[in-house]
């Protein structure tokens, strides 16, 4: 691969487009399978820094360089936070990164993921030119959603400059509460119940392993302690204290779990294909799992060389799709359809293909 | 119908599902926004996405515009026919085709109404969030179409913050599905750039909708103020709290003066302005929240607060807060109703701006807002039988959107741009920007059948106007936001 573009500027990055046939952005290769593709990387670490933050407003908007540790710091100062926990944030993530993989953390249980405070951006498109879609406010329905369509774009329909985001005041208090249970039908029985509860728990993951349930619940202080009591009277569990629920959520957070040197993909499904995945999958070979959002996505690692072909059968089998993160394996896995707009529209955006496509 | 190119059309449904007499096609004329209508050729009936997806592969093949409509109670013009073009009226398409109380969601076709949605998953102890004013009667299908808001945005957001999977026939005839039961999903938003694409698309066939469980608990206070300032500045102490209402709405004394000559609403005297804020969750939290909460309130001079005690007095809140459009009709033979979002901490300036813009043109403005949000609903009133009135209102319409663009915020927060906004698009986005728009509207739509002459603007004679409440509004049966 060649040595990256470095802009450091948004004239510098829309140069950057224009300076190669075929270019892909980067950020801190988190993800790195996301970008590997024969492209130019351009890379968007020099394009760092808050443009906006008005706490009143309840929104930011940051350059796509920006690590997401220094947005969490910032918000964080004035009480704030992104709600839907983003990933990889210890390991370098961006915000770029964060919107273009489309990853959203445990967090997005409670209110959404990265599509759900995405409000706009600016991008520079196939043809150079920085162009600004969405808004800066907390509601606007003017023109097309374009700032959601690059949340999982993967870079290929252009390279964002600039994000805004909507935040949320940050609860004042949390508790983090792993549950015991038995095997994946018991944590599937406590994620039935707990995701139509009274109790608007903000994460309720399986942590890899199979057998713990997390979950984590905000509010004032002074509410908790009920809450809390509530909770384990319905299901036997205990409460973490604040040091271990940091690193319980670090670890998810930055997949300190997952293989060294091996695969890991995305997989969204539903509660109801849970036992059926994790045994397919359990079967197939060596792996580990973490069932995030209520169990609308698995986040599968596959220790390194395995044999890929009866993962793949396992998610042909149950109509499911892969994204690869890491590893030297296919991008997409299982069972992807793809409609007939989808390169039209491409080309609209991007007539040169000077960015990869989906399937690249 | 009129025409041979029509002929392969007429024959894809029964005679009796075609409208096209006159006094069938009056009721099809206008929408939500009253002062535009235009008569279609025919409006087409299908029972079923099939028909759907033929009526639009017929209109693709022969270039016949469409658009797609359901109960019409857009207020941004999204669906006045097109002269010479079809409407397609997708009201018969209203099951509720799947109601999962376990995995929260529901699949529903396009015609089904938002109330419908909220009634059937409330069985099941669930909620289906955006709750536009029109709830009672605006369909799913226009609410995907457009986006819709409603009083919940802040903390609950948009009709496509909860559009997990879609089926549709785009305007090219292919038919799609996008997202599905899960929350998440890998690869590009599909769903999310379809919600809000104003028609120009295609029609969705089948939605899937996420539910949400029911708040256990809520906390609704209404609050008076001797002026809007006043009201203002309680919003920014609550928002500044570090608490998340899930409403925060204002209403001005013309608009309080309508809803209580409109529903009987009860407010405190002498106000220039009342505030509702809505706090819900666990009743542990709420108790807590809830102490907090009126202590802010209480240290913004309020001249009267009013906890509802009850269900029953939380209802009669809402009551007056949702009618309050219609109910201006009762204070003002016509009115057009604005959208414009303006950065949350101006809005009082922004208030103050269109007091005196109101002033200048002589026309009298009442203000309904999300104040939680930052956007405003000016309402103008004017009397359409009064030579140039209406050119006044929109005069003062368009002088209010051009305001809230230069102070940073958006025409539209929930109503879209429809025919009514279009020619003000370019303030939000420049030349190479609309260029974009456009090439993404021709990949969806290259002939420009879809519902055309909405979003874009367009050169040539202006649509017919005509002043009066919609005939549904006059009833009392459809409101305005």
């Amino acid at each position: 691969m060649s040595a990256p573009l470095e802009p450091s500027t948004l004239d510098e990055l829309a140069e950057a487009v224009r300076s190669a046939p075929r270019v892909i952005p980067v950020g801190s290769r988190t993800h790195p399978r996301l970008s590997q593709v024969d492209a130019v990387p351009i890379g968007t670490g020099r394009l760092r820094g808050l443009v906006e933050y008005e706490p009143s407003e309840y929104t930011f908007t940051a350059l796509a360089g920006t690590p997401v540790r220094e947005i969490k710091q910032a918000l964080g100062d004035r009480g704030q936070y992104l709600p839907f926990d983003p990933m990889l944030g210890e390991s370098g993530a961006t915000l770029g990164g964060t919107v273009a993989s489309g990853l959203s953390g445990p967090g997005r249980f409670r209110f959404g993921g990265v599509r759900d405070f995405i409000l706009g951006v600016r991008f520079v498109d196939g043809a150079g030119r920085l162009l600004r879609m969405g808004g800066k406010v907390v509601k606007n329905a003017a023109g097309f959603d374009l700032p959601k369509f690059f949340v999982g774009s993967l870079g290929r329909w252009g390279v964002l400059a600039e994000v805004t985001f909507k935040v949320f005041p940050k609860p004042a208090a949390s508790r983090t509460l792993r549950l015991d249970v038995e095997g994946m039908e018991g944590a599937v029985r406590w994620l039935r119940e707990a995701s139509v509860n009274r109790w608007e728990l903000e994460a309720v993951d399986v942590v890899p392993g199979g057998d713990g349930v997390v979950m984590r619940v905000g509010g004032p202080d002074a509410a908790l302690e009920p809450l809390v009591e509530d909770i384990l009277g319905h299901w036997p569990g205990e409460v973490l204290s604040a040091t271990d629920a940091d690193v319980l959520w670090g670890d998810l957070a930055e997949f300190r779990w997952a293989h060294v040197g091996g695969g890991l993909l995305k997989v969204p499904l539903t509660l109801d294909g849970m036992v059926a995945l994790d045994q397919g999958l359990k079967a197939a070979g060596d792996v580990r799992v973490h069932y995030s959002g209520g169990g609308n996505v698995a986040y599968v690692s596959m220790a390194a060389g395995m044999d890929r072909g009866a993962f793949e059968a396992v998610l042909k089998a149950q109509g499911l799709t892969g994204l690869a993160l890491r590893g030297d394996g296919p991008l997409w896995w299982g069972q992807r359809a793809v409609t007939g707009i989808e390169p039209t529209l491409k080309a609209a955006l991007d007539p040169e293909s000077r960015f990869p496509g989906m399937e690249d | 119908m009129p025409g041979a190119r029509f002929q392969e059309l007429a024959k894809l449904l029964p005679p009796d599902r075609w409208l096209t007499r006159p006094e069938q096609l009056t009721a099809y004329e206008s929408d939500g926004l009253t002062a535009f209508r235009k008569r279609p050729v025919a409006v087409a009936v299908p029972e079923s996405a099939d028909e759907v997806i033929e009526l639009v592969r017929a209109c693709h093949r022969e270039g016949i515009p469409f658009v797609a409509r359901g109960s019409g109670t857009s207020l941004s013009g999204g669906s006045l026919p097109v002269e010479g073009g079809v409407v397609i009226a997708l009201n018969r398409l209203n099951r509720i085709l799947r109601l999962d109380p376990v995995l929260r969601l529901a699949v529903v076709e396009p015609g089904v109404v938002n109330a419908q949605v909220t009634q059937a998953a409330s069985a099941h102890g669930l909620l289906y969030a955006p709750d536009p004013s029109s709830q009672s009667i605006c369909t799913i299908g226009g609410n995907v179409a457009f986006n819709s808001g409603g009083a919940h945005c802040l903390k609950y957001g948009m009709t496509s913050n909860h559009v997990l999977g879609l089926r549709a026939v785009l305007a090219t005839g292919e038919c799609v599905r996008w997202g599905g039961a899960s929350r998440e999903f890998v690869g590009p938003d599909w769903c999310g750039l379809f919600t809000g694409n104003e028609g120009l698309f295609g029609i969705a066939l089948e939605v899937t909708l996420q539910l949400l469980p029911k708040p256990e608990c809520f906390h609704t206070v209404l609050a008076g103020y001797r002026t809007l300032e006043e009201a203002g500045d309680a919003v920014s102490a609550v928002v500044a709290s570090g608490l998340l209402p899930g409403a925060m709405e204002i209403m001005d004394a013309l608009a309080l003066q309508a809803a209580a000559a409109a529903v009987h609403a009860d407010y405190p005297p002498g106000c220039e302005a009342v505030l509702i804020v809505e706090l819900e969750g666990p009743r542990e939290a709420v108790q807590i929240d809830r102490i907090r909460l009126d202590a802010i309130l209480a240290g913004s001079s309020p001249v009267e607060m009013r906890p509802a005690r009850d269900a029953g007095e939380r209802q009669a809140i809402w009551k007056g807060r949702k009618c309050a459009f219609s109910a201006v009709g009762r204070i003002s033979p016509d009115f057009l109703v604005q959208d414009g979002v303006v950065p949350r901490r101006r809005l009082g300036e922004a208030l103050r701006r269109i007091v005196e813009m109101s002033r200048e043109s002589g026309l009298r403005c009442a203000n309904v807002f999300h104040a939680g949000d930052g956007n405003l609903h000016p309402l103008i009133l004017f009397n359409g039988r009064e030579p140039g009135a209406l050119e006044r209102a929109e005069a003062l319409a368009g002088r209010i959107l051009r305001m809230c663009v230069e102070m940073g915020g958006s025409l539209t927060g929930e109503h879209g741009i429809g025919v009514e906004k279009r020619e003000y698009l370019p303030d939000m986005f420049n030349t190479e920007e609309m260029d974009c728009l456009k090439r993404v509207r021709a990949a969806f739509d290259p002939l420009e059948i879809s519902n055309p002459g909405k979003m874009f603007p367009v050169a040539g004679a202006p649509v017919l106007s005509r002043p009066g409440l919609h005939p549904l509004e006059a009833a009392g049966v459809l409101s305005r936001e």
